[in-house]
């Protein structure tokens, strides 16, 4: 099987002529933090706020 | 007229309930943009772009690497701006803001430092030389690490703050260092790719990737800047009655 156009550019995309996985480790590190920072604020919001609905709907001990 | 409406804003603004009130949607806006920002400019630089003459392929980390370093100058900006606005006025958001950005602005200037790392092995030969540019960059990474460590370091709150703010003021000497440091030292770092009213330093064809992202990373990180603050504005105004109002609603 020789290699078509479409893996050429596939191969070209991936190893980029041997710094791929350079390009490719900077770019999935960068992704990660920020789909991290993304994600932290609005899931610590949200654990705050549970906190909160269960400290406030607990019958307290002057109920 | 403007300078009344830019006071109404600071007041406004130091109202952490008007605050919360208002910056829900913006935070959805900003992750949107940000992240199809982000994506469209990584897109263009990893599939659309030449191979730079010296550099190859590894150039295309340019387009993560300038915008995580130049964002994470520009929240320490923000954070020593509000470190002066929490000492002279002791305005009490501006101190939640430093609290709120502060490991933002760590975790930026680590992907800024990991991604130079990366890029050096290929282009310099090794991930790390000290020179003035990456010693003044792991500098601001303390710096913003210090930030955090010292608010947990101080038992009482107030005095914490004020400790935090002033460190984040005083730390602001850094900026210059870092922007200037390859201009004034003989770094392996190269200088800038572009720079405000000069002509860029790069071919055109890697500008627009590059001007993309640093836009996406201004929009999005700006959208977490805002998420985090409004944490921190539940968990430390839990007593207030609004809260309360605004947790059992939702």
């Amino acid at each position: 099987m020789g290699a078509g156009l479409g893996d050429e550019i596939m191969n070209e995309l991936f190893a980029m002529g041997g710094h791929g996985i350079y390009v490719w480790s900077a770019y999935a590190l960068s992704l990660a933090a920020l789909v991290g920072l993304g994600v932290w604020p609005l899931a610590s919001l949200r654990a705050t706020m549970r906190r909160f609905k269960d400290s406030t709907t607990r019958p307290g001990p002057d109920k | 007229m403007t300078m009344g409406w830019i006071k109404t804003t600071f007041h406004k603004a130091g109202s952490p309930r008007w605050f919360f009130a208002g910056s829900r949607r913006w935070v959805i806006g900003l992750y949107v943009v940000g992240a199809l920002l982000i994506v469209a400019g990584s897109t263009w630089g990893l599939g659309f772009v030449p191979p730079e003459r010296l550099q190859g392929n590894s150039v295309r980390i340019l387009f993560i690497h300038a915008p995580a370093a130049h964002l994470a100058e520009a929240i320490y900006v923000a954070i020593a701006i509000a470190g002066f606005v929490f000492l002279v006025w002791r305005m009490k958001m501006a101190d939640m803001l430093i609290q709120a950005a502060a490991p933002i602005g760590l975790v930026v200037t680590v992907v800024a430092l990991a991604t130079g790392i990366i890029w050096g092995i290929p282009t310099w030969g090794t991930g790390w030389v000290w020179d003035a540019r990456t010693v003044s960059t792991l500098l601001l990474a303390f710096l913003f690490f210090g930030l955090v460590a010292l608010r947990e370091a101080i038992g009482r709150p107030d005095r914490a703050s004020r400790a935090v703010a002033l460190l984040a003021l005083v730390g602001v000497v850094n900026i210059p260092i870092i922007k200037y440091s390859v201009d004034w030292f003989a770094t392996l770092h190269q200088p800038p790719s572009i720079e405000i009213g000069k002509k860029p330093a790069i071919a055109a064809v890697f500008l627009w990737p590059l001007a993309i992202n640093v836009l996406g990373f201004y929009c999005f990180v700006a959208g977490v800047v805002i998420a985090a603050l409004r944490a921190r504005i539940v968990e430390r105004e839990a007593g207030a009655q609004w809260v309360r109002d605004w947790v059992m609603k939702s």
